[in-house]
């Protein structure tokens, strides 16, 4: 059987772009074809909900390559493609388009989409996920006519498009269901210290707020209903509640997976020949308590293209890079180091009050996390820590006036 | 070469095994790096986006930016992968009596 591609790479977002540098970076002499649902040219994904959205960042510097630099790093760009099935044992992919494409090696970067809200009027206009470029240019095309706008999240997409939109001017509410914002990937003092920066800039803040419904008038929303019965005017809902691993195709044709498709630390999949990556692969992560764990990350979609790649090539590669991952809102830059779930102590660097502090995560008296607030140098020098399992001493931690890196 | 100028950046002893070092140079901001015993000057500010790699983590040869995590060969000034598209430039380096000179293009 002849191959269309050495190896196929569906999806282009950060995963899949990175497995294609990746091969040709290791001198990888077979054909490439990269494939890819968006219409763009493969592009940096976390500006959408920052500075893309608030208008600052042009387009023309979050694409990756242009399609002379892809084709002239031999990578074939098959572009506004959506694979509908994997034929595992014949190696081949059917798209929606009508097309077959045989493969040698097929890499599954198709990430996730967003979820939707499933309540009444949760597909009325003016109602918007947030994923691709397309999702932005939507939003961004009304924002004239928006003066109130509700997010309904308050996990890092949800803040971001809070700060940019509160950026722009807008009324903003923003709805979180748990008891504070960032629940699950931060500690308290974190939350507490979010919610204080976006109410100082205006934004209302609703904790333990739950949306009965959206409500609307000629097919356009007007407005979000909570739980209690208040009604909050709106002309723009942002909907930023998680996604889902698009995988469907493996599972159906027999991949292990149950959150995602479930990868070993060469990426591989259980189906022959076809390995996975990304915000949609489920993986042991050595700095996760060994847990399985979707990283939803540009760090973890990059570093594993480059395992995917050398798995590929046959060179020996394990995943254990360090976990790590930025946010920006307003002039604030959160930097996380290593996975903060499970641990049972955290210390407090510097003062939050002067905007710049840092949270170090231990697990049985070793560094497993940290969470940096315009605080980059203890963000360079905690992955040290992470990296090395250090256990320094809880009140050195604490003290600002010692550098980290002394206590790797 | 005939058209760069050695600038002298710093004494030998300022530069520690190990550890970035940052120089502001007839303009430039530049990062020396001293591994193994030999010396690397490289552009400080990151291709991608205005950060100072000299605030980031050397693992090896591999400089990584602390913004987005773009790494870099501090010897020839490489780009390793995504997000980085465009390498930093390079400097050659050399020891003159107890004083490290970077090579600067008079352009």
């Amino acid at each position: 059987m002849s191959v269309d591609y050495d190896v196929l790479i569906v999806g282009a977002g950060h995963g899949g772009a990175s497995t294609a540098v990746a091969l040709r970076q290791q001198r990888f002499e077979g054909t490439i074809g990269l494939l890819g649902e968006e219409p763009e040219l493969p592009y940096d994904r976390p500006p959408l909900s920052k500075d893309y959205l608030n208008g600052d960042k042009p387009w023309e510097s979050m694409v990756f390559h242009s399609a002379k630099g892809w084709a002239d790093r031999q990578v074939d760009l098959m572009l506004g493609c959506q694979v509908l099935e994997v034929d595992a044992s014949a190696h081949r992919v059917h798209t929606k388009e009508g097309r077959s494409i045989n493969y040698g090696k097929l890499v599954w970067a198709a990430g996730g989409m967003p979820r939707r809200l499933a309540c009444d009027g949760h597909d009325l206009a003016g109602v918007h996920t947030l994923r691709a470029r397309a999702d932005a240019d939507r939003m961004i095309a009304e924002l004239p006519s928006v003066h109130e706008a509700v997010v309904v999240g308050g996990g890092y997409i949800g803040l971001e498009a809070a700060a940019a939109l509160r950026t722009l001017g807008k009324k903003v509410t923003l709805l979180e269901a748990l008891d504070r914002v960032l629940a699950r990937v931060t500690a308290e003092p974190v939350s507490r210290f979010y919610e204080a920066q976006h109410r100082s800039h205006g934004v209302d803040i609703r904790l333990d707020a739950k949306v009965d419904r959206i409500i609307g008038k000629n097919e356009r929303v007007t407005g979000v209903r909570l739980a209690d019965g208040e009604e909050i005017p709106a002309q723009m809902v942002i909907v930023g509640i998680g996604i889902s691993p698009v995988v469907a195709p493996l599972i159906t044709a027999g991949a292990a997976g149950s959150n995602g498709v479930r990868v070993d630390a060469q990426c591989r999949t259980s189906l022959p020949d076809i390995l996975a990556l990304g915000d949609c692969a489920e993986h042991r992560n050595s700095h996760g308590d060994d847990d399985w764990i979707r990283i939803e990350s540009v760090q973890n979609a990059t570093d594993q293209g480059t395992i995917a790649a050398q798995a590929i090539m046959g060179e020996p590669c394990t995943y254990d890079a360090v976990p790590w991952f930025w946010s920006d809102q307003y002039d604030l830059k959160l930097q996380t180091v290593g996975l903060s779930h499970g641990h049972d102590q955290y210390i407090v660097r510097g003062f939050p009050e002067t905007g710049s502090f840092a949270i170090v995560y231990l697990r049985s008296g070793v560094v497993i996390a940290l969470d940096c607030v315009n605080a980059i140098r203890d963000y360079a020098q905690g992955r040290m820590l992470v990296r090395r399992r250090a256990r320094p001493d809880p009140a050195l931690l604490a003290d600002p006036a010692v550098e980290l890196r002394a206590l790797a | 070469m005939t058209d760069s100028i050695w600038h002298e950046v710093a004494p030998v002893a300022a530069v520690t095994e190990g550890c970035p070092f940052k120089a502001l140079v007839s303009g430039v901001e530049l990062g020396l790096y001293k591994i193994d015993g030999e010396l690397f000057a490289i552009d400080d500010i990151c291709t991608h986006a205005h950060a100072l790699l000299t605030e980031g983590y050397l693992d090896g040869y591999i400089i990584e930016c602390p913004l987005h995590g773009g790494c870099f060969d501090v010897r020839n000034g490489r780009g390793q992968g995504l997000p980085i598209t465009a390498d930093v430039r390079s400097y050659p380096v050399k020891i003159e009596g107890d004083a490290i000179y970077v090579a600067i293009d008079r352009s």
